[in-house]
C-alpha cells in the first residue's frame, strides 16, 4: 500500500481511466474478432445493415484505438506524470472534465458508426460534432499535462513525459487538420481537401496516429513501466534522447508510403520511403533501450507476469518497426499493398506491442492505485499466454494471405494471361480468414480473464477498503 | 528522475523548462507534413491534366452536366451519383474496395488504365482506399450491366459464389433522403466547378429514386468520364 501516493497524487481519475480501458479492450477487440468472422463467413452479416462488415471495422479501430488506447493513454500518462514530477494534477476538475468528455466521445461512436454516420477517413471516421469535441477534450488533457509539468517538484521532466507530449502536439496536428470539412448537416460533411492531396494528409494523419498515438504515446508507457516494474533504471540516458529526438523528427514523414505508385507523386512517396527506412534506427535504440534495462534482472521474467507483457510487447515492437520499413521499400509494397499483409502489420503492433505493453501498464496501475495485489497471479499469467499465441496465429494468417494474395493478382500462365480471377483469390483466402478469426478469438478470450480479474480485484480492493485505508493512513516523512 | 549525466546544454534547457518542450516539439513535428503536403497544392505536376487538358472536362457556356459524354473529361458527380457515392461511403465500401490502379501490367490488364490524380480532384473526401478484400473499382463503370449490379448489391454470392461481401437488400428499399442542393452547394464552395444549373436541377434528378439506383449511378460513372490514351505518358 502507498499511502503517501494516494494522498499526494490524483490517483482516483487514474482508477476510472485504467477500469475503463479493460472495458473498452473487450469491447474493441470483440468487434474485431466478429468483422474477422463475417470475412471468413460472411452470413454473420445477418443482412442487417448496422453489423455489416462495412459499418462495424470503424467502430472496430475506433473502440481500440481511440477507446482502448485513449484510456491507458490517459491514465498512464496522468499517473507518470504525477509520480515522476512529485506533485497532484494541476487541476483535479480538469482532468475529471478528459475522462467523461472522452467516455461521452466514445459513447457518440458507437452510437454513430453502426448508424453508418462517418467521414470515411480511416481512423478517423467521426463526423464533425464529434471531431470538434475531440478537439476540445484532447486540448484540455494535453493542458493539464503541461501544467503538471510547469509546477513539478522534481528538476528534470522525465523522458516518458517527452514522448507523452510528442503525442499530445502532433496528434492537435493531425486531428484538426485531418478533420477539416464543410458540413452540410449534424451528420454529414465533406472533406476541406480533395483527391490527392486528401490521400496525402489522410496518411500523414493514418501513419501518424499509428506513430504518435500508437508508439509515441506507448514508449511513453514503455519508458515509465519497464523500468518500474523491472526495479531497474532506463539502461541509456543518451540513447533515449536520440530516439526521442529521432522519432519526433521523423515518424511525421512516413505517411507517403502508404501511397507508393498511386496517383501521389513519385517523389513524395520516395521521400516517405526513404525517411521510413532510416527509421529502423531509432525504433531499434527504443526496443533496445527497453530491452537492456532488464539487464541483471532477466530472472524477473519467470515469476513477474506484468513484466513478461512489458517484454513481449518489445520484442513484437522490435519486429513490425523491422517489418514497416521493408514494407514501404517500393518492390515489396508493390507486392504487399492492398493486401492482407499490411492488416497482419498492424495487427502485429496493436495487438503485439500496443495491447500487450498497455496491458502491462494496466496490471502495474491496478495494484499502485487500488493499493491491492491482483485478485489471481495465475489469471494473468493465462492472459499473457493467451494474448501471445492469438497474436502469432493472427500474424502468422494475414502474413500467408496477404503474400498469397499479392502473387495470385500478379500471376501469369504460360499463355500469358493472368492466371486467376479475383474470386479465385477470396476463395484461396476462406483458410486464413478463419484462422485469423481464431487467432482473434484466443486474444480476447485473455482479454476476458483480465476484465473478470480486474473487477474481482476492484471488489476485493472495495471490500478490503484498501483505498480508504490508503487514504487515511499516517504517512512519515 | 533527475538525470545530470549531460552539462548543461540544448537537451537540458527542454528538460527543465516544459514550455520550451512544447515549443521544440511544435517546430520538429511540423516539419515532415509541410515538405510533403504543402507543396502538392502548388506544384503543377502534382496533376496531369496541367499538361494534359483534356483530362477535365472543357465545358461550354449554358452546358449542363447533362450534356457530358462519356470520355469528354474528368467532370463533377451528377446529383444521383453523388448521393450514390455517399451510400458508398456510409456502408463503408472503402474499407474493401480500392479505387487506384496502380501502374503494373496485371492491374493493367485486371482493372485497366493506371489511375490519374486529375481523375479525383473533385472527390471530396478522396476514396482511393487501402485494401482490396474486393476488387478495384476505380474503372468498374460499364464493366457489368445495371442489373447485373442490383443482383450482386441484394446478393453478392448469387452472381460471384467466392464473394465474402455482405448483402445489400435495404437500399432498393430505402428512398433517396438527401438535401442533394445543400450537398452540392457545399462541394461549390470547396471549388468544385458546379454551375447554378446543375445544383437546381439536381433534386429532380432524384425523385423516385432508391438508394440502390444511386449507388449503381455511381459504379457505372467510375472510370468512364476521361478518355485515357495507351500511347501517351501521363505520369513520368
Amino acid at each position: 500500500m502507498d499511502a503517501s501516493a494516494e494522498q499526494k497524487y490524483n490517483l482516483k481519475v487514474v482508477r476510472w481511466f485504467v477500469v475503463m480501458s479493460a472495458i473498452y479492450l473487450l469491447v474493441g477487440t470483440l468487434a474485431g474478432t466478429y468483422i474477422a468472422s463475417e470475412l471468413a463467413w460472411p452470413f454473420l452479416n445477418f443482412d442487417i445493415p448496422y453489423i455489416t462488415f462495412g459499418r462495424l471495422r470503424p467502430l472496430h479501430t475506433n473502440a481500440v484505438i481511440f477507446a482502448f488506447g485513449g484510456c491507458i493513454l490517459m491514465a498512464a500518462s496522468y499517473y507518470t506524470v504525477q509520480r515522476t514530477c512529485g506533485t497532484r494534477l494541476w487541476s483535479d476538475k480538469l482532468a475529471w472534465f478528459v475522462f467523461w468528455g472522452w467516455n461521452l466521445i466514445i459513447v457518440a461512436a458507437v452510437i454513430t458508426l453502426p448508424l453508418g454516420i462517418n467521414q470515411s477517413k480511416e481512423y478517423a471516421e467521426l463526423e464533425w460534432p464529434i471531431d470538434i469535441a475531440i478537439a476540445v477534450v484532447w486540448l484540455v488533457y494535453m493542458f493539464n499535462f503541461i501544467m503538471t509539468m510547469v509546477i513539478r517538484k522534481s528538476s528534470h521532466i522525465y523522458v516518458s513525459n517527452w514522448f507523452f507530449l510528442g503525442m499530445m502536439v502532433m496528434i492537435t496536428y493531425l486531428h484538426v487538420v485531418n478533420s477539416l470539412a464543410v458540413p452540410v448537416s449534424l451528420t454529414k460533411s465533406y472533406s476541406l481537401f480533395a483527391g490527392v492531396q486528401d490521400a496525402m494528409i489522410q496518411w500523414w494523419w493514418g501513419h501518424n496516429a499509428v506513430g504518435f498515438y500508437l508508439t509515441a504515446g506507448f514508449l511513453g508507457i514503455m519508458y515509465y513501466f519497464v523500468p518500474k516494474q523491472a526495479g531497474r533504471p532506463v539502461y541509456s540516458y543518451r540513447l533515449s534522447v536520440i530516439h526521442f529526438w529521432a522519432l519526433m523528427f521523423g515518424y511525421v514523414w512516413l505517411g507517403a508510403h502508404h501511397l507508393q505508385y498511386t496517383a501521389l507523386p513519385d517523389w513524395t512517396g520516395s521521400l516517405g520511403a526513404a525517411v521510413s527506412i532510416a527509421m529502423i534506427i531509432p525504433s531499434w535504440g527504443g526496443a533496445v533501450n527497453g530491452m537492456m534495462t532488464l539487464s541483471g534482472a532477466w530472472d524477473k521474467l519467470r515469476t513477474d507476469y506484468v513484466l513478461r507483457f512489458l517484454i513481449m510487447s518489445l520484442a513484437f515492437y522490435a519486429m513490425s518497426t523491422f517489418e514497416g520499413p521493408i514494407m514501404s521499400i517500393k518492390t515489396v509494397n508493390a507486392l504487399s499493398h492492398y493486401t492482407d499483409w499490411t492488416v497482419g502489420h498492424v495487427h502485429s503492433g496493436a495487438l503485439g506491442w500496443v495491447a500487450m505493453v498497455g496491458i502491462g501498464a494496466l496490471y502495474h496501475m491496478m495494484k499502485h492505485t487500488f493499493h491491492v495485489e491482483m485478485w489471481s497471479t495465475k489469471l494473468i499469467n493465462a492472459h499473457f499466454w493467451t494474448a501471445t499465441i492469438g497474436t502469432v496465429i493472427y500474424i502468422v494468417a494475414m502474413w500467408v494471405s496477404g503474400i498469397m494474395q499479392g502473387l495470385m493478382w500478379r500471376a501469369y500462365d504460360e499463355y500469358g494471361t493472368l492466371a486467376y480471377t479475383f474470386a479465385e483469390s477470396v476463395e484461396a483466402m476462406h483458410p486464413y480468414y478463419a484462422m485469423r478469426a481464431i487467432g482473434g478469438m484466443i486474444f480476447v478470450v485473455g482479454v476476458l480473464l483480465m476484465v473478470f480479474n480486474v473487477l474481482m480485484t476492484v471488489r476485493k480492493s472495495a471490500s478490503e477498503g484498501s483505498v480508504q485505508k490508503a487514504r487515511t493512513a499516517t504517512v512519515t516523512a | 528522475m533527475t538525470n545530470k549525466v549531460k552539462p548543461k546544454g540544448l537537451q537540458e534547457r527542454f528538460e527543465v523548462n516544459a514550455w520550451a518542450l512544447v515549443i521544440g516539439l511544435m517546430l520538429v513535428l511540423s516539419v515532415g507534413g509541410i515538405v510533403e503536403i504543402v507543396p502538392l497544392f502548388f506544384m503543377d505536376s502534382t496533376f496531369e491534366h496541367n499538361k494534359h487538358p483534356e483530362i477535365v472536362w472543357q465545358r461550354q457556356d449554358g452546358q449542363t452536366l447533362k450534356d457530358h459524354k462519356a470520355g469528354d473529361g474528368v467532370r463533377p458527380y451528377r446529383a444521383l451519383e453523388l448521393a450514390g457515392r455517399d451510400v458508398y461511403q456510409r456502408e463503408g465500401c472503402y474499407l474493401c474496395h480500392s479505387q487506384m490502379i496502380r501502374p503494373f501490367r496485371d492491374e493493367k490488364e485486371r482493372y485497366g488504365h493506371y489511375s490519374l490524380a486529375s481523375e479525383s480532384m473533385y472527390d471530396h473526401p478522396f476514396q482511393w482506399g487501402s485494401k482490396r478484400t474486393g476488387p478495384d473499382m476505380a474503372r468498374v463503370g460499364g464493366k457489368y450491366s445495371d442489373s447485373w449490379h442490383r443482383k450482386h448489391l441484394r446478393a453478392p454470392r448469387s452472381v460471384v459464389p467466392e464473394s465474402v461481401m455482405p448483402n445489400y437488400p435495404w437500399l432498393v428499399e430505402t428512398p433517396l433522403d438527401m438535401d442533394i442542393a445543400a450537398r452540392m452547394g457545399a462541394m461549390k464552395l470547396m471549388g468544385v466547378p458546379y454551375t447554378e444549373a446543375d445544383i437546381a436541377e439536381g433534386p429532380a434528378e432524384m425523385e423516385g429514386k432508391n438508394e440502390e439506383d444511386a449507388l449503381v449511378a455511381f459504379l457505372q460513372v467510375l472510370g468512364t468520364m476521361a478518355k485515357l490514351d495507351d500511347s501517351k505518358v501521363y505520369r513520368e
